[in-house]
Parts: structure tokens; C-alpha cells; sequence
């Protein structure tokens, strides 16, 4: 886990998003900052502020994403003596959900991070926690309002499609009548929308490139595989495959080896383990991944502890915390992926 | 007890059930009618898919497609077929083939190879059962409620062991039997298993002891219990038979996506029990057909595979399974009625 946490400065720069409380206006950090590069330990801060108790609610941690999502909040408060985590069991069940954010708020704890299975129907209970003044850092699906978070860290969906889409495009882009597909994640889940209208936005800046095909899968092996091998026989020649999530990318490369398939190049996202090493290995088709880093909910436990203890973003002049923070879905080729191997999840 | 009575009019006479009706030959030709009428709807399908999309529909590598698609939740199917005749329902089937294919890719069993993982696969399908048989038939709990807290439980477990990772499996002659040229006998290995679940399962069910009973509970568990048969003992057995498909199913699911994870098999209670409704089975027990079940199945993957050559999206295609489901139990009323 050290090694995740001090790669994660690599991934986010220096400071903005992960740096965390760095007291702005505080005394030069120049020497420390050099410090920070090639110690573990968070980047965050120098010395301990006053003790802060985070609240912590996500979802069922049952996929590999949410698994590390789980992880990385919990190890880099560890990484803190003055923070003190409470942690609630993640639930899918919004009702459920809204009980244990409940608690919390009983709890009085002093900053609240949540990732809410449903943004939108978490709005309220976002709002209770804001009005019995307990600041919320809302992490990744966002609530329907402002006024329920204090501040929003998350990655960027429409950039991932984006990303992906120009990634291919640049690839394909002499080849004439050039033929792309797309497996796409959950449908009922806003984020798939926006993935897919990132990568829509992208293809239409190369005209030689149609996608012929999109199907949904449900974020997990079984379907990735189904769909994946439905997908392969349905289209017999194409460039390029774009596939929203990892974890059922290891299905859908499944399925491509099955169908004894390597016509094409496949562009992943998320950011698993098992897509690194293969990208790394470049012995199949999968040959880059757009980043939805799980390390978020690290830089969400920064900014609860800033907020607590009443300071900014260390190399940002503001006094406060941002309003929002959207992570950048860098692309992970063969290029750079060494650099990333550390940050994947499994 | 699953020594072979042969006509299956004996099986009619001596049965005890008074829900069975009496006119076996009148049964025997609606039976048919409703066999003829789902291979109508395949062939249907069949034409479909062939009109739409002649090219990527009629392969060959199609129609294994298909079919290796099927076997995982077929074989679930066959299982949850016998417990609807007994009057039962497994809700649990999809969490114990989550837990089947986790446990049985923890890196601990893949070291000990194939075997392991095969034997793992099964032994955990055939405990949940046994849990799930003993509560109902000697526990007194109402199968819905005992099944519901295995299908809780067993996900829990599964997340717990997984920590909601993907377990690749690294065992070389596991992955081998799902590739493009792997055959048994000329056929994928996967529609192999599918197709002696099936056989097995037809035998068991129409021409043993074991099948007999089995529909006596369902249509009438007093009548069957005056009549001699231990109806704790047969539900028992029900639920462990129901279990140990479940386990074979993981350990092909686990060759077909190489992997296990935490999130195998959802839905799969809803799948097999719509395939064996539309297959002919009673909810309320007493009559059932293996090969109506593998119809059932076999249609919805048939449906999902034309779907997905034609590009179509998934809230459709759930559309599309309501309605049959739907259609399918109306005729069954029907053909119910008029006898």
C-alpha cells in the first residue's frame, strides 16, 4: 500500500489534487516538497493538525474498483495520526445507505467522505449532513446539488471516452473506412452514458471512422465474456474495440481468445492490474487503458482531513479546498505503463 | 432409490398424487403440444435470426455459441427443475455458483490443479445444498425463506473471500477446454456437460424411483407421505441434487471466463426459474419437464444471441424475455384449462 500512496504523486503532479493540507500561505515548502518526492508517506502534510475523525460511506465494495476504492481510503488514513477513520459497510440498498450516513451524522463526526451507490438519491441525506454543519466530501457519483457537498472529487467519465476515442482515432486515423466497436458498461448507470458520449465526441473528429457495434455488458467477468464473444461474431471485421471497464475486460479478452481473435486493437478503462501486465507484456490486443484512478478516494481523505483542520491545497495559493476536483483520465500505453503498475487494481 | 421403472404409466398408476389427473394418455398429448409449441417458438427464432442476420447467424461457430452459453445456466436449470416439481424453489442457485467459482479459484486450490478446482467447484455446490435440504426438510423452513438466506449468505462469503477481486485462474488445462478447437467428441466440452446434465436428468426425472417421488411430493406431499415415500428425506436429496448443479455449473463457468469472481452467476435464480415456467413447470409442483426447462433455456439464449448480432440494446432485449415469459404462462393456462 506505501507504494500505491507514493505513486500516487506521480500520477496527480505534484500537488493540486493530492497534495491536500499544505496550509496555504504556510512558510516555504520548497525543501519539502523534494522531501515529499521520495518519501512514502502522503504528501499531504508536514506535521499533525488537530485530531479529525472522517466518516466514511461507500458502496458494497463488490467489485474490483470499489474493492480499492475501499483500500486506498482506509490505508491512507492509517497514514495519518491525526486522523481517525470511521468506516461504515458499504450497501448497494439506498435506504441502507442513508441509515449509516445517519449514524454518522449521530456520531458527530467532523468531516463526512461519501461515495453514494446513487448520487442522486443520496442527495438528501447529503444535504442533513451539510445543515447539521458536518462538511461532505462527495466522491465520485456526484449528488444533484451543490449544497449537498462541500466539495466533489472524482474522475472523469466523459474524458475517459474522450481519451479513448482520440486514442483510437490517432491510430486509425490513415487507415480508410475504418470500423470501430464498443463494449459499454451497466446502461442503467449515468457514467456508461457519459463514457460512451465522450467516445461519440471523439470519433467524430476523424470522419474515416464508423463504430458499428455497441453492447452492454454489467461490469463483471460472465458478462463481459457474453457480450464480448455475442460482439465477436457479430462483427467480423473491425480496428478497434473500446471497453469501459477492466474487470470485464478480463472476460471480454477471454472471449477474444476464444474466438482466436487479434484483428484489431482493444483500448481499456479503469486502470486493473491485470490490464497493466497485459499491456505491458503487448502479446494480445489489448494495447492501452483510459484512468478512473480508485486512488480518488486517497486524495478524498486529504481533503476531509484540509477541511477539518481548516486548510487549503498545498501548492494551490486558495486558503480552502476546491469546490470540485476532476481527476484527469490519463491513457496508460506500453509507453508509460510502468510508471502506473503500481496503482492497479486487482 | 434410483433403481429404473421402466413405462412411465406405471409410474402414473402407482403414484399417490391426487393432483395428478387421471387421464395419463390426455397428460401425455399435452405434454407434446406444449413441447411442439416451444421448438415452434425456436424454430421461430431460428428463422429470425436467419433472416436478420444469415451470414453470422447459420455458422457454425454460431451455433456454438449458443449453446456453450446455454450450458452454464442450463445446467443450473436441470436442478432448479426438480425442485420446482417437488414443490419447492431454490433461490440460491446464482449465490452458490458465485461461491462454487470463487472459492474453487482461491489461489490455495489452484495449486492443487485441475482437480481441485473441479472438486472444489462441487463440493461447495453439493454443502450449500445440503444446508439448504436440511433446513427444509428437517429445519421445517419454507424453502423460499431458507434458499433466500443461502442466496444472501452465500454472496456474502463469496465477497468475503474474493474482497471483491477477480480470481484469474491460472491452471493451463482448465482454460484449455474453453478454447476455439477444444472438442470432446467432436463437441465443446461445455455443451458436452450440458447435454448429460440433460440426458441424466430426463432419466432421473421420467424413469427412476427417485422421479416418481419426486413429482408425488410435489403434487401432494400428505398423500405422498401416507403412500410410504419419506418426503424429508426426497426434499433433502432435492436440494442437494439442485446444489450439486450449481457446483458443476461454476466449474464451467469458470473454463468459460476464466476466472471467478464475487458477481457469478446474477440473476441466475430468476433465469432457471422463467426457463423451467416457460418449459412447462408448475410453479405450485407436481409437473415439470427437463426437456421443456432446456427449451426455455435454450430460447432465451437464442434470443439474447440474435439481439446481440443485430445490435440491439439490453433494456430491449429484457423487454422482449417479459413478454415471453409473460405469453408462455398464458398459453400454459390455456392448454391447463381446457382439460
Amino acid at each position: 500500500m506505501s507504494q500505491l500512496t507514493s505513486r500516487r504523486g506521480l500520477l496527480f503532479g505534484t500537488a493540486a489534487v493530492s497534495a491536500g493540507a499544505l496550509l496555504a500561505g504556510c512558510t516555504s515548502n520548497e525543501p519539502k516538497e523534494k522531501e515529499q518526492a521520495a518519501d512514502p508517506q502522503p504528501a499531504a502534510d508536514d506535521k499533525p493538525g488537530k485530531p479529525v475523525t472522517i466518516g466514511f460511506a461507500g458502496p458494497q465494495a463488490d467489485h474490483g474498483w470499489l474493492a480499492a476504492i475501499n483500500s486506498n481510503a482506509k490505508s491512507r488514513a492509517e497514514k495519518y495520526e491525526d486522523v481517525t477513520l470511521e468506516i461504515t459497510e458499504g450497501s448497494n440498498d439506498t435506504a441502507a445507505q442513508i441509515g449509516q450516513i445517519e449514524t454518522l451524522i449521530n456520531k458527530k463526526v467532523d468531516v463526512l467522505v461519501i461515495l453514494p451507490a446513487d448520487g442522486k438519491a443520496l442527495t438528501q441525506v447529503g444535504l442533513k449532513a451539510m445543515a447539521a454543519g458536518i462538511p461532505v466530501v462527495n466522491l465520485d457519483r456526484i449528488f444533484n446539488t451543490p449544497q449537498a457537498y462541500r466539495c466533489w472529487i472524482g474522475g472523469d467519465n466523459y474524458g475517459m471516452g474522450l481519451n479513448a476515442g482520440h486514442y483510437i482515432g490517432e491510430k486509425l486515423k490513415d487507415k480508410s473506412d475504418a470500423r470501430v466497436i464498443e463494449l459499454a458498461g451497466l446502461d442503467n448507470l449515468e457514467l456508461t452514458k457519459q463514457r460512451t458520449q465522450g467516445f461519440d465526441d471523439a470519433l467524430k473528429n476523424y470522419p474515416n471512422i464508423r463504430k458499428v457495434a455497441r453492447q452492454a455488458a454489467e461490469f463483471t467477468v460472465e458478462s463481459g465474456q457474453a457480450k464480448m464473444a455475442q460482439l465477436l461474431q457479430a462483427q467480423s471485421k473491425f480496428d478497434a474495440l473500446w471497453n469501459h471497464d477492466d474487470d470485464q475486460g478480463v472476460g471480454a479478452l477471454r472471449a477474444i481468445e476464444q474466438a482466436g481473435r487479434d484483428d484489431f486493437l482493444m483500448v481499456g478503462g479503469a486502470g486493473a492490474l491485470s490490464a497493466f501486465q497485459a499491456i505491458k507484456q503487448d502479446e494480445g490486443v489489448l494495447k492501452a487503458t483510459v484512468l478512473y484512478p480508485p486512488t480518488m478516494a486517497a486524495s478524498a481523505i486529504d481533503l476531509a482531513r484540509a477541511l477539518g483542520q481548516g486548510k487549503g491545497v498545498g501548492g494551490l495559493a486558495e486558503f480552502e479546498i476546491p469546490a470540485s476536483l476532476t481527476l484527469y483520465s490519463a491513457v496508460v500505453d506500453k509507453t508509460n505503463v510502468d510508471q502506473y503498475m503500481s496503482t492497479g487494481f486487482e | 432409490m434410483t433403481q429404473p421403472v421402466s413405462p412411465p404409466r406405471d409410474s402414473a398408476d402407482k403414484a399417490p398424487s391426487a393432483a395428478r389427473p387421471p387421464a395419463w394418455r390426455g397428460r401425455v398429448v399435452r405434454a407434446d403440444v406444449r413441447t411442439l409449441s416451444l421448438l415452434g417458438v425456436l424454430a421461430a427464432l431460428i428463422l429470425i435470426g436467419g433472416i436478420t442476420k444469415p451470414d453470422e447467424f447459420l455458422d457454425t461457430r454460431n451455433l456454438q455459441l449458443v449453446l456453450t452459453q446455454a450450458s452454464v445456466i442450463g445446467v443450473v436449470t436441470v436442478g432448479m427443475t426438480f425442485v420446482i416439481v417437488s414443490g419447492g424453489i431454490d433461490l440460491s442457485v446464482g449465490a452458490i455458483v458465485a461461491l462454487a467459482s470463487v472459492w474453487a479459484t482461491t489461489v490455495a486450490t489452484q495449486e492443487f490443479g485441475f482437480s481441485g478446482i473441479l472438486f472444489t467447484s462441487v463440493l461447495v455446490g453439493l454443502g450449500c445444498g445440503l444446508v439448504n435440504g436440511l433446513l427444509i426438510a428437517y429445519g421445517g423452513m419454507v424453502p423460499f425463506i431458507a434458499t433466500l438466506a443461502m442466496l444472501a449468505s452465500a454472496r456474502g462469503l463469496a465477497l468475503q473471500i474474493t474482497d471483491g477481486r477477480t480470481q484469474i485462474v491460472t491452471v493451463d488445462g482448465i482454460l484449455d477446454l474453453g478454447e476455439r478447437d477444444a472438442y470432446v467428441l467432436g463437441i465443446p466440452p461445455l455443451v458436452l456437460v450440458f447435454a448429460v446434465v440433460t440426458v441424466i436428468g430426463w432419466l432421473l426425472l421420467n424413469r427412476t424411483t427417485f422421479g416418481r417421488r419426486t413429482v408425488a411430493v410435489g403434487g401432494n406431499a400428505e398423500a405422498a407421505r401416507l403412500a410410504g415415500i419419506d418426503v424429508r428425506r426426497q426434499r433433502l436429496y432435492l436440494y442437494l441434487l439442485s446444489g450439486l448443479c450449481c457446483g458443476i455449473a461454476a466449474f464451467l463457468l469458470i473454463i468459460l471466463s476464466g476466472s471467478g469472481q464475487n458477481t457469478n452467476g446474477n440473476l441466475y435464480e430468476l433465469d432457471a426459474i422463467a426457463a423451467a415456467i416457460i418449459g412447462g413447470t408448475l410453479l405450485s409442483g407436481g409437473r415439470g419437464t427437463i426437456v421443456g426447462s432446456v427449451l426455455g433455456v435454450l430460447i432465451f439464449t437464442t434470443i439474447t444471441n440474435i439481439f446481440a448480432l443485430n445490435n440491439l440494446q439490453s433494456d430491449v432485449q429484457q423487454i422482449a424475455k417479459g413478454a415471453i415469459i409473460v405469453a408462455a404462462v398464458l398459453v400454459q393456462r390455456r392448454t391447463a384449462s381446457t382439460t
